[in-house]
């Protein structure tokens, strides 16, 4: 068991590294890998192909390794605080808050007549999605506490997002030209979007939301057995769920601000994660998620780039064959 | 040991236990019996810590359990759920250790001794040789040892366990009440279980403790036999009253 898990590791942690490099290598310019090489090395060649690989191509990379393990770190986070198979960011709504957040910023800040610097614009990007990723996330929290059921959390996340859209259309009806094509440009969501200097901000976010989930596994692993065993084994529940809570807001909050919508990762490479290691310890899974996650986001990411289609639309083709294995493979859940 | 103050209890404007005060006892088998709705999974929810009572104290161990932390009352007490706890790819060693979540450090490493006590846990309930497979392959009774070899393994003074025969056939009701029986007596715990049989409880525990609203009586199983409480509370008009009758007699 312990040998499966270290040979897995060695191989994700290769994949990762291999896809990374792989992710450099492909765009729509062809560039010799021996330019590549040169440019990231500090050695000689011309400032356009530097300026590609460095300002595009390294950074949507160092993205699509952020996000990914983000988004699959919020999920596992997910499922495991709801003891929910198909909970996840974009499934239960916690996208489509910070969708409505930006939606606010984006179009609801010039229909009142506020014009911002790039500056601001990108700090009350992130703010908006942060602080509609959160409210939605304690609404649905809040709900299942008092509800058990499965279906009616998953309805509950369905029908928050079908609001958002409504909401969301409203303003666009609203809305004059140009801050109507920033926002469709940003629901199309793009790991390339994110500038250097937004990375600054992204990349610290992201990573205090994996040190938060760190601290955590082992209340998570406590409440695999359900709150009741979780609370006489020790554990301070309240705590516990505002960490959780802050732990995936920052992480798919800070994702989808910045590179709008992304489906399935987070709902299906927990399940990745699970089937490869066979285990349901975090302390396991957890960086297990992380990896596979970087790895499945860098993949589309290439085929995304190959086939010259919206990110989005390769996840949800990736992520959907798991999410019907797992929806069959659990139709006697509870 | 579990001591009431002034107990008061209920859900709502509904009153199930009202000023009791009463005692259950370490190194002895309680049974808490009672119809339907009369507060037995209420009752041991509050002892747990899980849920609130209207008025009074629970008392373990000198201390009243408002004034313990979730930590604090981890060592002290633990508790089976009617919960059912089935995870894939989540083996019986592992449930287990979880048992050790008190007394281990922030990422939940098991230290030689934590490794020892599961392993001892696991044999106890006779589940050793299942310590690698996961439960949701396993049989109702064999998930019920492997949840109270968890509880074991969190070595704690008092077991609390709800309804744990509630799904097994007779010989498993028998053989888990013996093991509790033997658990209590051999390591000096105080165990309280919430059940429906009342051949279990009158047969094979040291005590019971009857709810019959507002009042809860303890009593050792003798004296409980004796005093007719178990007679008032369980005979209906639909001839429940001839079974408890003969079950009664044959125990006296």
């Amino acid at each position: 068991m312990r040998n499966r898990s270290t040979i897995l590791f060695c191989t994700l942690s290769a994949l990762v590294v291999l896809l990374f490099a792989a992710d450099i290598a492909v765009g729509s310019v062809n560039i010799p890998l021996r330019d590549i090489w040169a440019t990231l090395t500090g050695g000689e060649c011309d400032a356009v192909t530097a300026k590609i690989i460095i300002d595009i191509r390294l950074i949507k990379a160092f993205v699509a390794i952020l996000a990914g393990a983000a988004l699959s770190v919020s999920g596992l986070q997910m499922q495991t605080l709801f003891r929910n198979p198909l909970a996840g960011p974009y499934v239960l709504g916690v996208s489509s808050g910070a969708s409505l957040g930006v939606a606010l910023f984006i179009l609801g800040a010039p229909l009142l007549g506020f014009t911002a610097s790039p500056l601001l614009t990108t700090l009350g990007t992130a703010g908006a999605a942060w602080l509609g990723a959160a409210a939605i996330l304690a609404l649905v929290a809040s709900v299942s506490r008092r509800i058990k059921d499965i279906m009616v959390i998953l309805i509950l996340g369905m029908m928050i997002g079908s609001a958002v859209s409504a909401i969301v259309q409203i303003l666009q009806y609203l809305s004059n030209e140009e801050a109507l094509k920033s926002f469709i440009v940003w629901t199309m969501g793009s790991l390339g979007d994110v500038t250097s200097s937004q990375l600054l901000l992204v990349a610290p976010a992201i990573i205090a939301g994996l040190i938060i989930a760190i601290s955590v596994i082992k209340p998570m692993n406590m409440l695999l057995l359900g709150e009741s065993y979780a609370r006489t084994m020790g554990l301070n529940i309240p705590r516990t769920r505002a960490l959780i809570l802050l732990s995936t807001t920052l992480l798919a909050g800070t994702v989808t601000a910045f590179c709008g919508p992304i489906g399935f990762i987070g709902l299906a490479i927990p399940h990745v994660a699970r089937i490869l290691f066979r285990n349901a310890d975090h302390r396991i899974l957890l960086p297990a998620a992380a990896m596979a996650g970087a790895i499945s986001l860098l993949v589309c990411d290439i085929f995304s780039k190959l086939l010259a289609l919206p990110v989005n639309t390769i996840t949800a083709l990736l992520g959907i064959p798991i999410v019907i294995w797992v929806v069959i493979k659990n139709k006697n859940i509870v | 040991m579990i001591q009431f103050e002034n107990i008061k209890l209920g859900y709502g404007s509904r009153t199930l236990i009202a000023n009791l005060s009463a005692k259950i006892c370490a190194g002895e088998l309680t049974a808490l019996v009672g119809r339907n709705g009369t507060g037995k999974s209420t009752l041991l929810r509050a002892i747990a810590g899980l849920g609130d009572i209207v008025d009074g104290k629970i008392i373990i161990d000198g201390k009243d359990i408002t004034s313990l932390t979730a930590p604090e009352m981890a060592t002290r007490v633990a508790f089976v759920t009617t919960d059912k706890v089935r995870i894939t790819n989540l083996r019986c060693r592992d449930v287990v250790a979880l048992g050790r979540a008190p007394y281990t450090n922030w990422i939940g490493r098991m230290q030689q001794s934590d490794t020892r006590i599961v392993e001892e846990s696991l044999a106890s309930v006779g589940m050793s040789e299942y310590a690698d497979k996961t439960m949701d392959k396993m049989s109702d009774g064999e998930c019920q040892r492997i949840m109270i070899a968890r509880a074991l393994a969190q070595q704690t003074p008092i077991i609390l366990l709800d309804e744990p025969t509630a799904f097994l056939d007779l010989p498993n009701r028998y053989e888990l009440c013996s093991l509790l029986k033997k658990l209590a007596h051999e390591e000096r715990k105080c165990i309280l279980f919430s059940t429906h049989e009342l051949d279990i409880a009158t047969t094979l525990c040291d005590s019971i403790a009857l709810i019959a609203p507002p009042q809860l009586y303890v009593m050792p199983t003798s004296e409980m036999i004796q005093s007719g409480h178990i007679e008032r509370m369980f005979s209906g008009d639909n001839g429940s009253a001839k079974i408890i009758e003969n079950l009664l007699r044959r125990t006296k």
